[in-house]
């Protein structure tokens, strides 16, 4: 899918908000938590980079997304920063949601903190059921999330670390409250672990995360039929690099389900992401699903 | 595409239902091998197939007019056969875009989608319907939304919220359905609802298929067949009917064997859906008789070995037991012992 930059918007001097529009037609529908997998040029490689979708679910002429400028830089939020113009085009993934909101929720609880504002701008638009947020911001940035954030006493914004009584929160909530949470790393974890400690269940402890199934360090696979040598990329499956070599492999569901996909292994030990194999199958070494699964050692050999 | 309608015949009565040389040949024939096996036949639902039953998301053919009509008449008995919990508004409107997005896309000729925001305007040639309404208000609509568009298309259509890690069947449209109920059915979850199925157990095949549909990704839907065998074609074979067509098992003979007999085929569907993030299931019911399959040599060798040496455990789930043998002897008269050629496709 192709996407064009419609409009930047500088909300602080580290923070822009972009809009996307479609080439023709009409975007592929998102519901609030989907996030936005695109192809970002950089100086030696393309950075695959995902942003929160902030735009409301009828949004099916533009996405918008809200970026900071990472430092250091990590390449994807730089050049979105420095180079990205009105016009340019760039490539993308449909957007896929891992943070939906839970329907059968009572209450909503949002926390953020940072640029982890963006998923829950979403959700507040698509809120039926009661919710309160509070989202932590730092002192330069607060007026840039002042003017983003929705209007009404629900929502609060925190610009010193003191304000947000956190176990006051977390333990007042009523039965059936769901919590989502969404910041920097150590944010996540200090709500979670608090949350935890307090008794809340698994279940209704939501964090946003972009881990996709595709990804992981890049590795080596050497096809010994063939004697070909291929490079999967981080961002590739080896199914993937296999049939960008040209060749045709067996699969069916490209998900680790089905088992269709199974090549049996000479050397290396995988990492397996599959739903197929039993432990003692894995423990066997001597096949994986190449649709899903990738390498511990820096090679594998497949019987292939 | 093409799609040539033919006027409403009956799938109850007196059941008029046959299908075309063109039905035949576009039948989507469910046995890649001369031996049965349950396993996670699931593979990405992208237009193109073996058969012109694979090419459109969702496929219509020449028995629309009638299979709606049999809906109707179906919720006109039991209205219940179309239920949706209220926390599942969007996946509604979820499917109402994508049933009206997909049919206009793959049957202009018949259907028309304009749109101006939330102004819609739905054309049905077929049935004669022109609508205008507001997306995302159900009271613009004369009915809900997920009954107002899957009344509008063949197959049945279930809707599964996801949450703690499982699926929950929470909404369907159910009127063509291979013995199963949505009444009975509906809040159950995934495990609990494939629970009755033998030997797949064994095989983890249900714990890997959750787990996958878990995974399933926007603009990514799969497919899978399923298929079962029905005397006459009758769309509406549900437990709560069981006095209706229960007897009917008793009526097969071999002289009216091929006749009866439908091998009955779901081409199933699963799509995330965008709003609600739940799962739309759609689950297509072709129905061919015995007598109108043999007409593909290769499809009446492969069934005649399919049904002579199926596993005595998965025979008694698919509801044969009784007239198996017929089944059997009808079709082995077709079967000279040549080998069949690999896929699902005529030859
Ligand atoms: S293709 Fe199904 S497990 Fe890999």
């Amino acid at each position: 899918m192709r996407l064009r930059i419609a409009e930047i918007t500088v909300l602080s001097p580290g923070i822009r908000k972009f809009t996307l529009e479609p080439l023709a037609g009409l975007l592929p529908a998102a519901g609030a938590g989907a996030h936005l997998v695109f192809d970002i040029p950089g100086a030696t490689r393309v950075h695959k980079n995902a942003y929160s979708l902030i735009g409301g679910p009828q949004a099916r002429t533009q996405y918008e997304i809200i970026v900071r400028r990472v430092e250091p830089s990590r390449g994807g939020s730089a050049w979105l920063h420095e180079h990205a113009r009105i016009g340019d085009i760039l490539e993308a993934k449909t957007p896929q949601n891992l943070f939906p909101l839970a329907h059968l929720a009572k209450k909503h609880l949002l926390l953020s903190a940072g640029i982890g504002i963006t998923p829950f701008l979403a959700f507040a638009r698509v809120m039926r059921t009661p919710f309160e947020w509070h989202h932590c911001s730092r002192a330069e940035d607060s007026a840039a999330f002042a003017a983003l954030l929705p209007p009404g006493p629900q929502v609060t914004l925190h610009t010193s670390r003191n304000t947000l009584n956190l176990a006051a929160v977390l333990g007042t909530q009523p039965l059936g409250t769901h919590l989502y949470v969404c910041g920097p790393e150590l944010f996540n974890e200090t709500v979670q672990t608090m949350a935890r400690a307090l008794g809340w269940p698994e279940s209704k402890i939501h964090t946003e995360s972009f881990a996709s199934a595709a990804g992981g360090a890049p590795f080596i696979v050497h096809l010994a039929r063939s004697g070909q040598r291929l490079e999967v990329a981080a961002d590739q499956t080896l199914l993937e690099a296999i049939e960008a070599a040209g060749i045709a492999a067996p699969y069916l569901c490209r998900g680790g389900a089905c088992g269709a996909c199974e090549l049996p292994l000479l050397q290396g030990t995988p990492e397996h992401r599959d739903h197929v194999l039993s432990p003692e199958q894995r423990a066997a070494n001597k096949s994986l699903m190449v649709c899903v699964s990738r390498a511990r050692t820096p090679d594998l050999v497949l019987d292939f | 595409m093409d799609l040539n309608l033919k006027p409403a015949e009956t799938f109850r009565g007196n059941f008029s239902a046959q299908n075309s040389e063109a039905a035949i040949r576009r039948f989507p024939f469910p046995f890649p091998d001369d031996l049965y096996m349950y396993s996670v036949n699931m593979e990405p639902h992208e237009r193109g197939g073996p058969t012109a039953a694979y090419d459109a998301i969702f496929d219509l053919d020449e028995h629309y007019l009638g299979e709606c009509a049999d809906r109707a008449q179906v919720l006109a008995d039991d209205p219940k056969r179309c239920q949706v919990m209220p926390h599942l508004i969007d996946a509604e409107w979820d499917t109402l875009e994508l049933l009206m997005e997909s049919l206009a896309t793959d049957y202009p000729a018949q259907f028309t989608l304009t749109r101006n925001g939330d102004a819609w305007h739905w054309i049905n040639r077929p049935l004669a319907l022109d609508q205008r309404f507001t997306f995302g208000d159900a009271a613009s609509l004369p009915c809900p939304p997920f009954e107002y568009i899957t009344r509008q298309v063949q197959g049945d259509f279930t809707l599964q919220d996801q949450r703690d890690n499982d699926l929950f069947i929470e909404g369907g449209m159910v009127t063509s359905q291979a013995d199963w109920s949505l009444n009975f059915d509906a809040g159950m979850s995934f495990r609990q609802w494939h629970g009755p199925v033998p030997l797949a157990h064994e095989a983890g095949v249900f714990d890997r298929a959750l787990a996958y549909l878990l995974r399933l990704q926007l603009g990514k839907p799969v497919r899978r067949l399923n298929w079962t065998l029905t005397v006459n074609p009758r769309l509406d074979t549900s437990p709560e009917n069981y006095p209706k067509w229960g007897p009917d098992r008793t009526t097969v003979t071999p002289e009216n064997v091929g006749h009866k007999l439908c091998l009955r085929v779901e081409l199933q569907t699963l799509t995330r859906l965008p709003r609600s993030n739940g799962i739309l299931f759609g689950i297509r019911c072709y129905l061919i008789r015995l007598e109108e399959l043999v007409r593909v040599e290769k499809w009446a060798r492969r069934l005649h070995r399919v049904l002579r040496d199926l596993h005595p455990d998965l025979a008694a789930y698919k509801g044969m037991p009784r007239y198996r043998p017929i089944i059997v002897d009808y079709l082995a008269a077709f079967d000279d012992g040549a080998p069949t050629s690999p896929g699902t496709g005529p030859d």
